[in-house]
């Protein structure tokens, strides 16, 4: 699904030109998932009105800061601890869970709403076969949504550092200590490996998702919800064991404890996170997960082009 | 190659036969109005061409099965299934985009063109319009695709006279042009008689009626008689009678009309007239179950 992160935003028109074959394939894809932003322009207003809340809370934060003695001994420390990263991770983390939200409510409605207001009837008068009308969905949370979390915090975070050194001048401060000791680079590269981690890890969130949206008659979010719970519930009063449980709350936490190296130090620990992506590739339960994404997708295009109009 | 065969082409809902074998072949270039009373069948059969239901018996849609090629069928095949399914959060400008975009059959100029002639504006939004505009507008869109098989269920419902006749004459105008087929389904038989070439009667599942607009001219009569030579009238067997203002109409089928013409005045039937002579002695289906 991640290779084809590559080849979505630049498949324009030279991609069209070069093979025939391949666009007729490429340019139904193109169209299904850019009407998937049409529809749903939550996909990129809510994690830009996050990360506009986080800006606008930082600046009455650099107003009122200055007054408080902490501010130097905090930049003291800086340079040593780490400590000038963790507004950046916070206000990343603020922006990421946003977006995964937004994820979560799209899956559930993406092929709900088709059906229930019978648009779906329209869509399926025109040549995008199920197969690529899916795939164009499971694409937003997979690869849209990452795109635009990735540049949202990028663009969120210069804003954020040039309106700290802003702040540490006009306070007569050097703004150096920002500049100097944040490590930058390692920051982005973090993010965008973070983010890919996140698409990859939850992918069976997002397919179990699209699934129930493919097939609750009415009420998908309950659905979603409560069919898991009840497992949970019948193994624990039938088996006495709680292996779905586990499973299902290491693939809503644990994403980050394969990919990351410190991350086992809690999420708070100072400084940047160290990856891990041999790490994280060796999880066996990646790989059982991505394959189980692609089990529900299947049976979402089954139940779309399969199921019979109502 | 006929643009649709179908033999024995059934499809049962539960206790429900919706189509109980049909046998049907419509040549390319027809235009076909699809008649019966609610919960005859229509939507079903049109379901099983457009390869949204799965049926029984056999069927070949421009050569093709249409449940297991759904895929490849639908780029010659287009159809509108209710004037309510255009998504109604969608801007006119999205959807002429997004048509264009996916479709390679679609002539956006030729839509454009359409448009032009409506009150339609690009920037509204699809829940903005005017049920007759949305039509328009689905119309358009449907009208510029370059399609083989063009499938209409109901187009018309809900809308006032002054779009529907618009409708068809735009649809023979335009875009009818002997190399397409169109099959439609209506309840104003009347409107769209002038623009068939074959009409199909059907009526609890089975096909009452296969005929083309030629043979139906020719085959069936109405005569108009007085009173006094009813009975003369009568033993021709006439498959309908009325009194209309102390006359008696009878439709009959197959009967020369060289012969009619000395008993009173002779016409031919309209669609609807038929419609009522062949539904009228049958039981229909409840009302009001779209099938």
């Amino acid at each position: 699904m991640t290779l084809q992160s590559s080849a979505l935003p630049e498949a324009g028109p030279d991609a069209q030109s070069a093979a025939p074959a391949a666009l007729a394939t490429t340019r139904p894809y193109v169209w299904s998932v850019r009407r998937e932003l049409w529809e749903y322009r939550s996909i990129y207003v809510a994690p830009a009105v996050a990360a506009g809340l986080v800006l606008f809370g930082s600046l009455i934060a650099a107003i009122s800061l200055p007054h408080d003695p902490r501010l130097m001994s905090a930049i003291d420390r800086a340079g040593m601890g780490g400590q000038l990263v963790k507004p950046f991770g916070f206000s990343a983390m603020v922006v990421i869970v946003t977006s995964f939200i937004v994820s979560v409510f799209y899956c559930l409605g993406a092929l709900y709403n088709e059906r229930r207001d019978r648009s779906l009837l329209f869509w399926k008068s025109l040549p995008v076969s199920d197969l690529i009308a899916v795939l164009a969905k499971i694409s937003v949370p997979m690869v849209v949504m990452p795109l635009v979390t990735f540049v949202i915090i990028l663009v969120m975070q210069v804003i954020l550092l040039f309106g700290g050194a802003e702040a540490l001048m006009m306070r007569g401060l050097s703004p150096s200590v920002l500049f100097g000791h944040l490590p930058a680079g390692q920051m982005v590269l973090v993010l965008a490996y973070g983010l890919v981690v996140m698409a990859l890890w939850n992918a069976p969130i997002y397919g179990w998702l699209l699934l129930v949206s493919a097939w609750a008659k009415r009420a998908p979010f309950l659905w979603a919800v409560l069919t898991p719970l009840a497992l949970v519930v019948v193994e624990h009063i039938a088996l006495r064991t709680h292996y779905l449980a586990a499973i299902i709350g290491d693939r809503l936490t644990g994403g980050f404890t394969h990919a990351f190296e410190a991350w086992s130090q809690g999420p708070n620990a100072p400084g940047v996170p160290q990856i891990d992506l041999l790490g994280f590739l060796s999880t066996p339960d990646l790989w059982i997960g991505l394959a189980v994404a692609a089990a529900f997708l299947a049976a979402a295009v089954w139940m779309r082009r399969y199921r019979e109009p109502t | 190659m006929a643009c649709i065969e179908a033999h024995g082409l059934t499809k049962v809902y539960g206790q429900t036969i919706a189509l109980n074998g049909i046998d049907l072949k419509v040549e390319e270039g027809r235009i076909l109005g699809l008649i019966g009373p609610n919960g005859a069948g229509k939507s079903t059969a049109l379901n099983a061409i457009l390869g949204l239901i799965p049926y029984q018996g056999e069927l070949k849609v421009l050569g093709r099965d249409p449940w297991t090629q759904r895929d490849q069928l639908m780029r010659d095949v287009c159809f509108i299934a209710d004037v309510a399914v255009l998504p109604r959060w969608m801007k006119v400008s999205q959807a002429l985009d997004y048509v264009a975009g996916v479709h390679p059959r679609f002539d956006r100029a030729k839509a454009e063109a359409f448009l032009a002639k409506t009150n339609i504006k690009r920037k509204s939004k699809i829940r903005e319009l005017s049920k007759g505009m949305v039509t328009q507008l689905h119309l358009a869109l449907v009208m510029a695709i370059d399609a083989k098989l063009l499938v209409l269920d109901e187009p018309t419902l809900g809308l006032d006279i002054i779009y529907r006749k618009s409708f068809y004459d735009t649809l023979l105008n335009d875009y009818f042009d002997h190399s397409r087929t169109i099959i439609v389904t209506t309840h104003q038989v009347e409107e769209i008689e002038h623009v068939l070439t074959d009409v199909m009667f059907i009526n609890r599942g089975c096909i009452v009626l296969n005929s083309s607009m030629e043979d139906f001219e020719t085959r069936y009569a109405e005569v108009m008689v007085t009173p006094e030579r009813v009975a003369e009238a009568r033993a021709l067997v006439p498959i309908h009678e009325r009194q209309v203002f102390g006359r008696s109409i009878l439709l009959l089928d197959g009967v020369d009309r060289e012969r009619l013409a000395a008993l009173g005045e002779v016409r031919t039937p309209g669609i609807a007239d038929l419609f009522v002579a062949v539904m009228g002695g049958q039981p229909a289906a409840p009302q009001g179950v779209a099938a």
